[in-house]
């Protein structure tokens, strides 16, 4: 029975992949590095930060996918994402990830247990809808997308009793990205609408807000050569659940080995996490695709 | 012998005019306005990204290093079939002399008439960024400049990128 399923599949993949020949698709188009990197929600980007890029290295006449792999080392707490996603003619990026907010010994000292892990899932959309951030050196117009990002996080319990109002949710951002080419920078801006503690890791609204709020996300960046980018992002957060919940930084490294893989290395300062100060770490993500 | 024989049969057949008496080696083209705009790019003011392309010698490496990795790319060679390499080459050498202030005047046709039914996708144009970058770096010329010089270039996408 299994068997047959995988045959089922490899046929549809065998159609999928001769339909896309009659249409003449093309991969791998992009220049290295301008379909970003993987974020920790999934979205092509930096790292902590959604960028306007589409992921992949498809351009318009192709389809580009990977798969990711994230880890986030913090003194009292680790976090580990894996997820992948697709872009569709450099226009539309679908995306999956499920991320691991493990706390480690520090479950025992909250009293939830050592090793209590909350999971979440992240699905995301985004449509780049004007410009280009690579090719309209000419002009000051970034591009732009719109995004949302629907969130699910379990241990529903837990965030109810963390005064969370909610343990779903769904983020909505606008992007733009502009590639500085004559000065070999990169810039990005986002504005996210949300209601995420700890973007959705412990919940959603809170005894202290349950609207949405817009925060903001800057990224900015060296390019060093053609593989490698180097920078920093700011991402601003709520403070739904009255916990002192700290803004995001990060100093990052990115590097594409090829148009197959790239490593994303960095430091990350997450603040405070329920209760616990000082959330500062390396942050390390690989992507494989094409 | 034969060779002169056959050069009298010729003449005595009256031979063809030269169809591009200022460029022997070229084939003719449709005649159009010639002018600097047609390099679809505001050069460099002072010299310093001359000097960085390390002069006419530095453009002509360049350019001829690119044409060649062109015409080696499976992706985008069928592109450059039946053209005329020797004029793109030295049109080439012309516009990146012209743009990166070289002082050159540039004798080509504009960026949207050169590239009118060549069918180039965005793969293609980034493709032939890739083998610029590739011949800039044997060249030895910063990354930095490298970037200042496509910055120029990128805008064309707009003109050689049809659908």
């Amino acid at each position: 029975m299994r068997a047959r399923n995988l045959g089922l599949v490899a046929g549809a993949a065998l159609a999928f992949a001769s339909a896309a020949s009659a249409e003449e698709l093309r991969p791998l188009g992009k220049l290295l590095l301008t379909g970003g990197v993987t974020t920790i929600e999934g979205s092509g980007g930096g790292g902590l930060s959604s960028w306007a890029t589409i992921t992949g290295y498809e351009t318009r006449d192709g389809i580009g996918a990977n798969v990711h792999g994230t880890l986030v080392e913090l003194p009292d707490y680790q976090f580990r994402a894996y997820g992948a996603a697709v872009g569709f003619y450099d226009r539309i990026e679908l995306s999956y990830t499920r991320q691991a907010f493990d706390t480690q010994g520090t479950g025992a000292k909250l009293g939830l247990g050592k090793g209590f892990t909350f999971h979440q899932d992240v699905l995301g959309a985004k449509v780049r809808v004007l410009g280009d951030a690579i090719y309209n050196q000419d002009s000051w117009v970034p591009q732009v997308a719109v995004g949302l990002q629907y969130k699910n996080v379990d241990k529903a319990p837990v965030i109810a009793f963390l005064g969370g109002q909610d343990d779903s949710g769904v983020d909505y951002y606008v992007s733009a990205t502009k590639v500085l080419l004559a000065e070999s920078v990169v810039l990005n801006g986002t504005v996210r609408a949300t209601k995420a503690n700890q973007t959705g890791l412990l919940g959603f609204g809170g005894p202290g807000e349950n609207d949405y709020s817009l925060q903001f996300e800057g990224s900015a960046g060296v390019l060093l050569s053609k593989r490698l980018l180097v920078g920093g992002e700011y991402r601003t957060k709520p403070n739904n659940l009255g916990l002192k919940e700290d803004d995001w930084w990060d100093l990052f490294a990115a590097y594409a080995v090829n148009k197959n893989l790239s490593v994303t290395a960095g430091y990350a300062d997450l603040g405070t996490i329920a209760t616990f100060k000082g959330q500062r770490g390396l942050y390390l993500s690989l992507q494989a695709g094409f | 012998m034969l060779t002169a024989l056959i050069m009298v049969a010729a003449l005595a057949a009256g031979a063809p005019e030269n169809p591009n008496p200022q460029h022997p080696a070229e084939e003719a083209v449709d005649p159009y306005v010639q002018a600097d705009a047609n390099a679809g790019a505001k050069p460099f003011e002072g010299d310093a990204m001359w000097k960085a392309f390390h002069g006419q010698a530095g453009v002509d490496r360049v350019v001829d290093e690119l044409v060649d990795l062109s015409l080696k790319d499976p992706r985008i060679k069928d592109i450059f079939e039946a053209h005329d390499m020797v004029r793109l080459r030295r049109t080439l050498k012309e516009q990146f002399c012209y743009i990166l202030g070289g002082g050159c005047t540039y004798s080509g046709r504009d960026m949207k008439s050169v590239h009118k039914d060549l069918g180039v996708q965005n793969t293609d144009f980034n493709a032939l960024v890739e083998h610029l970058q590739t011949a800039m770096d044997h060249e030895k010329i910063g990354f930095r400049d490298q970037n200042r010089f496509l910055a120029k270039l990128a805008p064309m996408q707009r003109q050689a990128v049809e659908r």
